[in-house]
């Protein structure tokens, strides 16, 4: 600005500081946490010099929680997440924004509505779904009678049972099944000028060739900021993974982290769990690093 | 906004919308009227179908103590980490905003915490306040047995505050700085040349300006308070000690989960619901009205 203000620029940087010291501390305290051996963690006041046991650290950590696999698990599940938010987005927002159909404004709103009610709030009912996944299906079939119908001229009965439970459907699908990118999508489709789909129509594309050729590159940024944004944000469930993947064989890194905590009474192993908190942290935090642009961009927008 | 040119085939427009349609109806409708089915009815402890019960079930958990317990120390929680949350971001946001050096590199570092899971941060913040052993303990080789989550309820409460807000302080700080830096300069600079010095333009320029990300946030941040809160009272305290950290969301997992009371876990599913509906509209309808917009 246009003032001299010294003092109130000391205060500033001052402020920062300090802020930057609150938000960096944790993280220090982990990985120097994690460098030390058992005697050395449990020490009061804590040792603020790293250690030399960083890496049996970490390998103790990886081996104890079994951090490969649920590492592959995790990096499945917010691929996966972030993938079908992407795509299952794009085609709908394209279907909202670019075709007159009836019902439209219906659709419209009940994708809407599902911005409101976040997954942990109705997690019992849901879980039941993904425990039986066409019991919906069914009980429509059983009510209206259409059951009894298809009996009686298929001479079969239809039966449809499918557990989501330990798959990585199971896990996916739930998530995706919000509005989140809808709405992303929709308000930048409504940027795109009338004149560009004329020119496109008038050239002979379809609308899926339009879809492809002109809207997809075109949402290039919405792409990466969207797919940042949701990739972190499944990664970081926790309640949901814990709930469906009852076999460890399933289970994400975010889960497993439940097995490192010391017993109380047992041996009091905190740098073996801030080991492994470290590795199940760097994912995201290599992504927020990396992706920074697209992280602010995407947080800003699907927000609002 | 409403387009002019569109396509014709309006069955292909339906089938693009198919996918999404038969997802949100599988895991967000029908589960939802689910909920409401389940908390007016008791599952048969032996199976048999649900018998219906009416509003008994919310009348129990309306006559628990407990269930009470959990909204007390909900709004308890809701109200600390989004005042502590918000607060600090914002102040960190209007120093950022002044762009002295350094200012990119904090712009940088003070979005890192919200990157971070909740369980991961939970885990770190219960070695960082462990009483025995970590980064505060010390404060119990001062002064004996000041400092116990393990044990004291008040203390518990307030390391799953500071760790929560932790992480939202970040995610605050991204939307109060860019609501800042949409500020159009030349109103600062007006107001500078009339004579008004820093505070005064904060107040009467900046501030006001930034009234619907503040409302913006504040719901956002309740309800991130509901449901994110879940990992960090699962890692950190485990609702523990004597419940004083068992939040509305961990007692629904408890009593569905743990104590397989599907009927009281969806009643008190269906109440949340309704809270979290009735914070959304009050954002929408009455609070985007009152605030100043550019």
């Amino acid at each position: 600005m246009i003032e001299r203000t010294p003092i109130l620029n000391t205060i500033t940087h001052v402020v920062l500081f300090v802020g930057f010291l609150a938000s960096i501390t944790p993280f220090v305290v982990v990985a120097i946490a994690a460098s030390h051996d058992l005697v050395a963690v449990n020490l009061v006041p804590m040792p603020m010099l790293p250690g030399g046991h960083f890496w049996e650290n970490l390998h103790t950590a990886w081996t104890t929680a079994d951090l490969g696999p649920k590492l592959v698990n995790s990096f499945i599940f917010a691929g996966g997440v972030a993938a079908g938010k992407v795509l299952i987005s794009a085609i709908t927002a394209f279907a909202i924004v670019f075709f007159r159909f009836p019902g439209r404004q219906a659709i419209f709103w009940a994708i809407f509505i599902t911005l409101m009610l976040p997954l942990e709030v109705r997690i019992v009912p849901t879980y039941a779904v993904a425990a039986d996944v066409f019991e919906p299906y069914r009980t429509i079939l059983d009510v209206t009678g259409l059951n009894g119908l298809i009996e009686s001229i298929a001479g079969v009965r239809l039966d449809l049972k499918f557990g989501l439970l330990n798959s990585y459907a199971g896990l996916i699908l739930p998530l995706v099944a919000t509005a989140t990118g809808t709405f992303l999508y929709r308000q930048f489709f409504l940027t795109i000028p009338d004149e560009l789909v004329e020119a496109a129509k008038m050239d002979g594309a379809g609308p899926i060739r339009f879809f492809v050729d002109v809207l997809l590159p075109l949402s290039r940024n919405n792409v990466a900021a969207l797919a940042t944004i949701m990739f972190l944000w499944a990664w970081n469930q926790y309640l949901w993974p814990l709930l469906v993947t009852t076999e460890p064989s399933h289970a994400t890194a975010v889960t497993e982290l439940k097995q490192l905590i010391p017993n109380v009474g047992g041996i009091p192993e905190w740098n073996i769990a801030m080991a492994g908190t470290l590795i199940v942290m760097t994912p995201t935090l290599v992504v927020v690093v990396a992706m920074q642009r697209w992280f602010v961009r995407g947080l800003i927008s699907t927000e609002k | 906004m409403e387009r002019r040119a569109s396509f014709r085939h309006w069955w292909i427009g339906i089938a693009f919308a198919v996918p999404q349609i038969v997802l949100i109806f599988t895991f967000f409708y029908w589960p939802a009227g689910q909920a409401v089915y389940w908390s007016m009815t008791l599952q048969q402890p032996w199976g048999g179908g649900n018998i219906w019960v009416g509003f008994d079930n919310f009348r129990q958990i309306f006559a628990d103590a407990l269930y009470w317990n959990s909204v007390a120390l909900s709004t308890v929680f809701a109200l600390f980490s989004t005042v502590l949350s918000m607060g600090l971001a914002l102040m960190l946001a209007v120093f950022v905003d002044r762009e002295l050096t350094g200012s990119k590199i904090y712009r940088v570092v003070m979005i890192w915490p919200y990157g971070i899971a909740a369980p991961a941060l939970a885990l770190a913040f219960r070695f960082i306040m462990a009483p025995e052993a970590g980064f505060l303990s010390f404060v119990n080789r001062l002064w004996p047995g000041l400092w116990d989550p393990g044990l004291d309820g008040t203390d518990a409460m307030i390391s799953v505050i500071v760790a929560f807000s932790w992480k939202y302080v970040g995610y605050d700080f991204v939307f109060f700085l860019s609501a800042l830096q949409g500020i159009p300069k030349a109103l600062k600079e007006a107001a500078a040349l009339d004579g008004a010095g820093w505070l005064r333009r904060l107040w009467d320029v900046q501030l006001p300006l930034l009234t619907p990300t503040v409302f913006f946030l504040l719901v956002i941040d309740i309800t991130e308070s509901f449901q994110d809160s879940f990992g960090i009272v699962d890692i950190m305290t485990s609702g523990g000690p004597a419940r004083a950290t068992e939040l509305m969301v961990y007692k629904i997992y408890f009593d569905g989960f743990k104590g397989l009371d599907y009927s009281g876990a969806a009643a008190q599913s269906i109440i949340l619901m309704g809270l979290i509906v009735a914070l959304t509209v009050l954002q929408f309808r009455f609070i985007e009205r009152r605030v100043h917009y550019k």
